[in-house]
């Protein structure tokens, strides 16, 4: 398999790595870089758990390849926020119960988050629109959309 | 109350937020080897011979096994152990492992499974259960003739006589689909041998953590102590992650033994649909009399279950389906069977709902026609035979100790949905879009009932700093068990839910308490939460009596300290009152244990006081259907649930938008397509579950009337949310078109056409169409 040599800067930190000519940007993500937040859930790009933020847009990371991604910035949930400065999203998503195991979550974050950076007021159907590459089992959607209006409140 | 029945944030949101939270396939050991398994191309064959040599023989791969590796049995099931872990002789369905190897990665592991090779002869398999009842069809398991997994009966009054006194009898038959899980994390397991030959310990998304470790029990030839099983965080489960995360944790730990190194075991989303059981489909016959006001005088139902190739939970699914068959109604004659039968489809097993979705969905079509042919109102043939408080059910049980709600929840359902005037306003209409309105109820037993063995604990651990640890032997999955212990532990012991940390369920810490199943966990856990919490309070209170000299009753307890009610100023804090019991040398660390109420149950007739209590709800759903393609969308769903007591309204809620969420794909969208025992749509680009669009307005409305047995006076809500959705959208849709769909999915063609253009669910797919 050739090995490729990629410059990628994921939460704005630069990391330089060699990569499988058909790695994928997820694999990167969670086995060399260890960010594990980032969830795999079908691997063909239906189901959105592996939501990241590609140059400004969203992206499933399991249908971008890591060598495409040479000198562009990633950004995934664990560049969000932290426990003690969490990012508006994470502490409405907190507030609104919009959560029930998680797994979607965090591509839900980026999802959002990509949303809120290009329109930072958006109408319930614009959030649904924005929302819906990334599939919820639990929680019917609801709590998720009420906790994303709130935190486009909060970002005014 | 001070915590409970108020929305406290969750208590494992801050991890899943951040991103931190370890899922199955999060976790990582030194030296950690990936295993793959290789299943069966046929959906029934004898497996002659198989080489591993070539496999073997790959650099970097450290194992291959197969049946004929298993030291125990290689067979495993909670009612009927006929399940295999690799197929020894026969494999019976497609998604059955034969074989299975670890290696360095999962790339390797995966080549070697390709330089397997295994001489298979394909046999005669059956796929439609009704054919595999009849004589001469091909048997699944030698010890079960007419391939029966299971079958029950129930018998009240005199079936014959109640049709001989209906002024009107009615037949109709019902069939619902395949349906698949589709938690959004496929299954995921790493075991991790340990050292001095002390068994081995697997992590991963594990519902029951108990039920997997006897699985492996039996497999390994361990004994339950040398097998430990810590739940990772779960990417959703609902009843999904039981025997298949056996069938997975241990390969994992057959591997992980033989090797001496950990092993992970990964199942891509193809492989998850696959192999992972799914929800029963049902053909329902039902026969229905009654008098011309409306009275039910008799029900005949005749119910074929698909089981597929494996017993799994099939026996107790059937049972709950022959105890509610009938509906929340009177009905003095009743005569139900029902029959799980072996095919060689996917296996089918627990699913939130487990055995009602379907008889729902044919109990309140059913109830629809009958006021249809009868000239009454749905709704009016719903009061004139719901039950009321002292109803029997048709199993025989008098319902007179809990409130029976029915009618109430049904009432407010009907108020908020403004059900009767859009009915009018909807009877007749013309043109592309029509609307449609519609409801459905139902009363659901609580917990095991009489399927088994009920009981559950718990352990509340107070530290000398106040701050205090729950556990227990049930699991979160996702829907909010451990926000719910850390408020009935917060509530008892009189302090702020932040003192409280929920541990993984482990079990190696905790007795088993059986399985996270049948909404059982807020009301058989939360009562051992809280008989733990008591103990440990009664404990302080003996330290606390001396601090304050005043008696038990004359104090009260709340917001971290504990006071004379009649003169507040004579208070201890908690942190004081844990102090005072630690110098006395005291135990602060109890034990609850939670039996649930007896039950009884007489098989032969299928008369007994099934559950010790029972839940009611009723959803109404508004649709509009476009006559022209078929499209039927959603408008508004109204959902009226009864759960005793919201120990924390805001997950209640929660439940019921996903339960409807997933009621909604049970009733328009969701259909495992398998032809032969050939599972097609096998991603989420065929297998459609509802996406954020897809969802309309939810009203969920809590109604709470206390239980005598639940803590608190709580009781269930994860399954009846998703049970009567579907039934309800039907109905909406029967009022549009004026056409009633008979089975489910209401898909395009079904809304449209009124059948599916489908070939045959149980034949093969020719080429193109």
């Amino acid at each position: 398999m050739n090995k490729l040599p990629v410059i990628l800067t994921v939460n704005g930190r630069e990391y330089k790595l060699t990569v499988d000519a058909n790695e994928r940007l997820l694999d990167t993500l969670r086995q060399q870089l260890r960010l594990t937040g980032t969830k795999e859930g079908c691997g063909i790009g239906e189901c959105g758990a592996c939501s990241v933020i590609l140059d400004g847009k969203l992206v499933n990371s399991c249908m971008v390849l890591t060598a495409q991604c040479h000198g562009s910035r990633v950004e995934t949930v664990e560049g969000l926020g932290t426990a003690s400065k969490l990012h508006p999203l994470q502490q409405a998503f907190i507030d609104y119960n919009a959560i029930q195991c998680g797994f979607c979550t965090p591509g839900m974050l980026m999802a959002a988050k990509a949303l809120l950076d290009k329109k930072p007021d958006p109408s319930e159907a614009e959030i649904r629109q924005g929302l819906s590459g990334v599939l919820c089992r639990c929680t019917g959607y609801k709590q998720i959309v009420d906790a994303v209006k709130a935190a486009a409140r909060e970002d005014k | 109350m001070d915590t409970v029945n108020k929305p406290a944030r969750r208590v494992d949101a801050l991890g899943k937020v951040l991103g931190e939270s370890r899922y199955g396939a999060d976790l990582s050991f030194e030296g950690m080897l990936y295993g793959k398994v290789l299943r069966a191309p046929y959906p029934h064959a004898r497996i002659l011979s198989i080489d591993t040599a070539r496999a073997l023989a790959l650099p970097g791969v450290e194992a291959v096994l197969t049946a004929a590796d298993i030291p125990g049995f290689h067979t495993f099931g909670t009612v009927i152990p006929n399940q295999q872990v690799l197929a020894k002789e026969v494999a019976r369905y497609q998604g059955d492992g034969v074989a299975m190897a670890a290696a360095a990665t999962p790339a390797l592991a995966q080549q070697a499974l390709d330089l397997i090779r295994v001489q298979y002869q394909e046999l005669a398999g059956v796929f439609d259960p009704a054919r595999a009842m009849e004589e001469g069809a091909p048997l699944l398991h030698a010890d079960c003739p007419g391939n029966i997994a299971a079958h029950h009966v129930l018998e009240k009054g005199e079936v014959e006589k109640g049709f001989a006194c209906s002024d009107i009898i009615l037949e109709r038959e019902y069939e619902t689909q395949l349906v698949e899980h589709a938690y959004i994390e496929p299954e995921a397991a790493v075991a991790v041998p340990q050292t001095g030959n002390r068994g081995v310990t697997v992590y991963g998304s594990i519902q029951n953590p108990f039920s997997c470790r006897k699985a492996l029990s039996r497999i390994l030839g361990l004994k339950l102590n040398e097998i430990r099983v810590i739940q990772s965080f779960m990417g959703g489960s609902f009843g999904g992650k039981d025997e298949v995360m056996s069938a997975l944790c241990a390969r994992a730990a057959l591997l992980a033994l033989k090797t001496g190194k950990p092993v992970k075991m990964v199942n891509t989303r193809e492989e998850s649909i696959r192999e992972g059981y799914k929800r029963h489909p049902y053909k329902l016959k039902y026969k229905v009399g009654a008098t011309r006001e409306g009275k039910l005088m008799a029900m005949e139902i005749k119910i074929i279950a698909d089981a597929g190739a494996y017993a799994s939970q099939t026996p107790f699914v059937t049972w709950r389906s022959v105890v509610q068959a009938t509906g929340p109604y009177e009905v003095p004659h009743v005569r139900t069977n029902i029959y799980g039968v072996y095919t060689n489809n996917c296996y089918t097993g627990a699913f939130r709902g487990f055995g009602s979705p379907q008889i729902i969905f044919a109990q309140e079509s059913l109830l629809d026609e009958l006021a249809e042919e009868l000239g009454i109102e749905p709704l009016e043939l719903r009061r004139l035979n719901g039950f009321r408080q002292g109803s029997v059910t048709a199993t025989g049980q008098k319902l007179d100790n809990h409130q029976v709600s029915l009618l109430e929840v049904v009432d407010k359902a009907v108020e908020k949905s403004a059900y009767l005037t859009k009915r009018r306003q909807y009877a007749a209409q013309r043109g592309r879009f029509r609307k449609g309105i519609g409801l459905a109820c139902s009363f659901r037993g609580c917990s095991l009932g009489a399927e088994g063995v009920d009981a559950t604990g718990a352990m509340v651990s107070v530290q000398y700093d106040g701050s205090v640890y729950v556990y227990s032997g049930l699991a979160e999955n996702g829907q909010g068990l451990q926000t719910i212990f850390s408020q009935i532990a917060a509530e008892e012991l009189g302090i702020s839910l932040e003192r409280v940390r929920f541990m993984e369920t482990d079990t190696a810490l905790i007795p088993d308490g059986g399985p996270t199943v049948a909404s059982r966990s807020t009301l058989m856990g939360g009562n051992a939460v809280r008989l733990a919490a008591a103990k440990v309070r009664e404990t302080l209170l003996g330290a606390v009596l001396e601090k304050l000299r005043a008696a038990a009753e004359e104090l009260a307890w709340g917001g971290d300290k504990i006071w004379v009610k009649a003169d507040p100023r004579r208070s201890i804090s908690f942190e004081e009152a844990v102090n005072a019991a630690c110098a006395k040398g005291e135990l602060l660390t109890q034990l609850g244990w939670y039996k649930a109420p007896k039950v009884t149950w007489d098989d032969r007739h299928g008369q007994g006081d099934a559950y010790f209590t029972y839940v009611y709800g009723c959803q109404v759903a508004e649709v509009e259907v476009d006559m022209e393609t078929g499209y039927t969308r959603v408008l508004k769903i109204t959902a009226v649930h009864d759960v005793g007591r919201a120990i924390n309204p805001e997950t209640v809620r929660g439940q019921i938008y996903g339960g409807v969420a997933q009621g909604l794909g049970y009733a328009l969208l969701e259909e495992v397509q398998q032809y032969e025992g050939e599972i097609k749509s096998l991603n989420f680009d065929e297998y459609l579950i509802p996406g954020i669009c897809d969802m309309p307005e939810i009203e969920a409305i809590i109604v709470e009337n206390p239980d005598g047995y639940g803590p608190y006076g709580a009781k269930t809500i994860g399954e009846p949310t998703l049970e009567v959705t579907a039934p309800a959208i039907a109905s909406a849709v029967a009022q549009a078109t004026g056409r009633r769909v008979r089975q489910l999915p209401l898909d395009l063609e079904r809304v449209l056409l009124g059948r599916s253009l489908q070939k045959d669910r149980y034949k093969r797919r020719e080429g193109g169409c």
